[in-house]
């Protein structure tokens, strides 16, 4: 039996708690109709990781969940890595495979809608005039939480450090093969030389932080129609 | 020197050519009879009985049997000559478009054949070039272009062709009707209705030039898609180039457009329809695409319908379907037989361009031709910003301002409008004054846009970008991250066109597919593939690495490194940067350029596709057993494996019998391209275990609906019995020995198939096991 965990506030109040297909479909239509300025998807308390608030405008909500279940070919409620996989584009992405990774965080096989929206709501541009409450979560859509996915990237074995091996490996994938081992080998070690502010031949968050400093992550790191 | 002896080769040419002109001509009129062919009469009536007696000619030349096709021949090969020469000598290509050196050529053998008083070659009639030369330019953009990326934005595309014409033809006649109306330029005996007509030819902006100048700049294909679409609703639009009755004509456009598009749809399922069955006749089946493309081309033409709709959609519905039943071989023939015909027509077209000019009667009129210049850059300037804007709202990935730029800057007129021009009827007032017109503004923009498109594209990166102070961390994390949001947004998707696609794709599965797709189609293809890349797989080992596998040198290294390297000198840094610039690959090159002198380049993905196929393998290799998640210790050796996903399938222990129910996946698992590739019937030879493996598919020309030819799924199955594999070579056998498997329950299917056909080689299905016999 398939339901969406969803929760959907309008107005600060809970308006509905569980949804299943049906209804969530005679929503989705509702949703469209009505100017709902923003829909709040919560995560269910089961869920082990913590619980951002994210904002995503229904409309988007709407598409999204088409898009997944375009994906979903079987119509079992959630996807796994194959139906990524069927998506061509990414198949000849250099860092397809990574990417498909970071929506199945911690081994887990499936990924159901909620957290299909809350990775995807990491690329939401970021708004320009925060409101700043002192003990607000981080949004999902800052540029830590953007730099943190960029991180993911390289950090397969998330120990925290980029090591020389997994950078040569994500810049390996990167380049044509004319490029030889050596000239690779060489421009990781420049690479990790110019970051590494302590010394231990790796790069840190931190330092990956630092490194980027003057880039404009909000722009480079944001799909534009997911305002 | 080698350039200096083709230029000599290329002149001396020239001037057989021109001599040959000169002596025909004045054989024609008799001037000096040079021969005589046996029994041909004498000129003067002898009286006396006994007849002449006339020599058996040993050594004769007779020229106007053959004279025509000779100088055809003679034309083409000289453009071509042409073309060797330019590249021989590099430093002009790259500033210089060949479009422009084409056209000087054409200009200096103009002259000289003015200069000796001969006609210019009728060659550049109307007729000649519609329906010679520009068929096989439309047939090769349409059999290639990619047909996701237009689908997807086919709404653009329509705007900006549509309405974007419009604007600049009605706009441009309308202020050309103003300019005309002032004095002082004494033109003033041009009326509204001449003005627009002239707007509207002047305003057609040819594919022919724009693809030839941007193919080495790599401009988006969204942009060339609008270039090229613009000029068709143009086209369509000829028919009533004598009235301007506005309600008829916006009717007989639609009539037009559609009408064109349904003729080529109609020839293109009866050619798809009719591979199906040239299984015993293979070396037909280039001839059936290209008289069935041009049959739609001509009928179009018949009806006055929009010829060059109805060959495109001709081309793009046969190519996927046509893809599919033909073999190898042909499909290669086809493409390259596409290009070739493609490039000699663009050649000559160009080259006529120049004699033509020099040849034909001209009338000047500074402040016309001046103002038609500047009018048609303001006006399409005008036209795409508005447009953009508005059409930006409505787009999933807005117009940024540099593609505006781009669109409106790659505005070159060509040939098409030239003859267009020369189109007008004689009786036409001012014919020479529009041709001139025409004619100066093509030239005008074919060189000066052409040559400084390349050093303003470069100068706007490069502002974007300040080199200087990018670091490599920047260039390399920033380049990673650049993929990452292609893949994200990849991964979204077009939503919209969803929908339709879906629909098109449970039609196509449904009905069309069983009609117009043979089947038993042969698995020779997935077979010389896997071959190709294994083969492809060894050569990228020896490249890189010098000859010897890569991971014994990787660990070498590691074992040698005890200090940390020295800093690394600035010019170290730089050769660093400029590598990794060079050699990065650039987002969303999904698709393939489309450049009109050679084949779709296919490296970059299946460079990519390699990788992943190679690191399948590691990890497959490392991974004792299947039941280890992300993360586990067995994988990390010292080659990681890219792909660490549980195993989503059960085991399967193969046998033979069991071997061709075992090798059908489930229906998810066909994946990427080949979404529609869920039949049954087929039973891939290789398959990989759903884990990560799938997808090793590409599509040459285009995603979605493009050609299954080209990498259909690999995939292999992996039979392993419950206590895992340990044993590497155990491993590759058994391997094999699926692979093995495979072809023997196929090979019965096959038997009946093409014997004669040598690409399908049977051989060809037992080499690989052959090879890895132990």
């Amino acid at each position: 039996m398939e339901t969406d965990q969803c929760t959907l506030y309008y107005k600060s109040k809970t308006v509905n708690s569980a949804l299943s297909r049906t209804e969530w479909i005679q929503l989705k239509e509702v949703l469209s109709f009505h100017d709902w300025k923003l829909v709040t998807l919560a995560l269910p308390k089961s869920c082990h990781l913590s619980s951002h608030q994210i904002t995503v405008s229904s409309s988007h909500i709407c598409r999204l969940y088409d898009r997944f279940h375009a994906l979903d070919k079987d119509d079992k409620g959630s996807l796994n890595r194959s139906d990524f996989q069927n998506i061509s584009e990414l198949a000849v992405n250099p860092l397809g495979d990574r990417i498909i990774n970071a929506f199945f965080p911690d081994g887990m096989d499936l990924i159901d809608f909620n957290s299909f929206v809350r990775i995807l709501a990491r690329f939401r541009p970021v708004d320009q005039n925060p409101k700043k409450e002192p003990n607000a979560p981080e949004p999902i859509n800052s540029r830590v939480n953007k730099l943190k996915f960029a991180f993911q990237l390289y950090d397969q074995d998330k120990d925290g450090k980029i090591s020389k091996s997994e950078l040569l490996q994500v810049l390996r994938m990167m380049v044509g093969v004319q490029v030889t081992e050596e000239q690779l080998e060489s421009i990781t070690d420049r690479t990790i030389q110019e970051a590494d502010l302590d010394g231990d031949d790796a790069i840190s968050f931190e330092e990956f932080k630092k490194s980027l400093d003057k880039v404009d992550i909000e722009h480079k790191m944001s799909i534009r129609f997911l305002r | 020197m080698g350039s200096l002896s083709v230029w000599r080769l290329t002149l001396v040419v020239f001037y057989i050519v021109v001599v040959i002109h000169g002596s025909s001509a004045s054989y024609v009129n008799g001037k000096t009879p040079t021969t005589s062919s046996p029994g041909q009469p004498s000129n003067t009536v002898h009286t006396f009985p006994a007849p002449e007696k006339e020599y058996l000619p040993v050594f004769q030349i007779n020229y106007p049997r053959i004279q025509i096709p000779f100088e055809i021949t003679l034309w083409i090969l000289l453009a071509s000559l042409a073309k060797i020469g330019f590249h021989v000598y590099h430093k002009i290509t790259v500033w210089v478009p060949e479009c422009c050196l084409l056209i000087i050529i054409g200009l200096i053998v103009g002259g000289i054949m003015y200069s000796v008083h001969e006609a210019s070659p009728a060659v550049l009639t109307t007729d000649v070039f519609f329906l010679y030369l520009l068929p096989p330019i439309v047939l090769d953009a349409g059999y290639f272009m990619p047909t996701r990326l237009f689908f997807e934005n086919c709404g653009t595309v329509l705007w900006f062709s549509v309405v974007g014409t419009l604007w600049n033809s009605i706009g441009i006649g309308i202020s050309l009707f103003g300019i005309c109306q002032i004095e002082a330029f004494g033109i003033q005996d041009i009326n509204l209705q001449e003005n627009l007509l002239f707007g509207t030819i002047i305003s057609t902006v040819d594919p022919v030039a724009v693809l030839t100048v941007f193919e080495e700049e790599n401009i988006n294909e969204q942009l060339y898609i609008v270039a090229l679409y613009s000029l068709f609703k143009y086209m369509s639009q000829i028919d009533h180039v004598d009235s301007i009755d506005i309600f008829l004509g916006t009717a007989d456009f639609f009539v037009v457009g559609f009408g064109g598009i349904m003729f080529g749809l109609l020839f293109g399922f009866v050619a798809a329809f009719t591979t199906r069955f040239t299984t015993n006749t293979r070396e037909l089946e280039p001839v059936f695409v290209f008289m069935y493309s041009y049959l739609a081309y001509l009928v179009a033409e018949l009806f006055s319908l929009s010829s060059i709709m109805a060959i495109v959609t001709c081309a793009l519905t046969m190519k996927y379907y046509v893809e599919e039943n033909v073999s190898q071989r042909s499909c290669t023939t086809i493409r390259h037989f596409l290009k070739m015909w493609s490039s000699v027509s663009e050649t000559l077209i160009f080259f006529f361009l120049g004699v033509t000019t020099v040849t034909s009667k001209h009338e000047w009129n500074w402040a016309y031709i001046g103002f038609t210049l500047i009018f048609c850059f303001v006006w399409r300037g005008l036209g795409v910003l508005v447009l953009a804007q508005i059409i930006n709202n409505f787009r999933t990935i807005p117009f940024t301002f540099k593609d505006q730029f781009s669109m409106a800057y790659s505005g070159l007129r060509g040939a098409i409008c030239f003859s267009l021009a020369f189109l007008l009827p004689h009786t036409f007032p001012r014919r020479n004054l529009f041709t001139t017109a025409a004619i100066a503004v093509i030239i005008f923009t074919v060189f000066i846009q052409g040559i400084t498109i390349r050093p303003l594209i470069d100068y706007l990166n490069l502002r974007r970008t300040n080199r200087k102070l990018m670091t490599i961390n920047v260039e390399i994390h920033g380049r990673a991250m650049e993929h990452a949001i292609a893949g994200i947004e990849d991964l979204c998707g077009q939503w919209s066109h969803y929908y339709w696609k879906d629909k098109f794709k449970k039609i196509n599965d449904r009905f069309l597919r069983k009609v117009l797709i043979k089947d038993n189609k042969p698995q020779s293809s997935i077979v010389s593939l896997y071959k190709k890349l294994q083969l492809q797989n060894a050569l990228v080992l020896l490249d890189s690495n010098g000859g010897i596998s890569g991971a014994p040198s990787l660990t070498s290294l590691q074992e040698q490194k005890p200090t940390k390297p020295e800093t690394f000198l600035p010019e170290e840094v730089r050769s660093m940067q400029e590598l990794l610039s060079k050699n990065m690959y650039k987002i969303r090159e999904r698709t393939l350029t489309y450049t009109r002198h050679s084949l779709p380049n296919e490296t970059r993905t299946k460079e990519i596709l390699l990788r992943r196929h190679s690191s399948i393998r590691k990890s497959m290799r490392k991974a004792g057993t299947w039941q280890t998640p992300v993360g586990d210790d067995d994988d990390d050796d010292d080659i990681p494996s890219e792909i660490n996903f549980p195993p989503a399938r059960p085991r399967l222990q193969l046998r033979a019998k069991e071997t061709r129910r075992a090798l059908q996946p489930p229906r998810n698992e066909l994946q990427t391209v080949n979404e529609v590739r869920t039949d049954s019937r087929r039973t891939p030879m290789v398959d990989y275990e759903k884990r990560g493996g799938s997808a090793v598919s590409e599509n040459s020309e285009g995603r979605g609906t493009g050609t299954k030819r080209a990498l259909t799924p690999m995939r292999r199955v992996w039979s392993f019995n419950e206590q895992g594999l340990k044993n590497n070579e155990k491993e590759d056998q058994m391997e094999m020995e699926e692979f093995r498997n495979a072809p023997a329950a196929n090979r019965r299917e096959e038997a009946t198939e093409e014997v004669s056909d040598s690409e399908t080689t049977h051989p060809l299905l037992s080499r690989p096991m052959d090879q890895y016999k132990p």
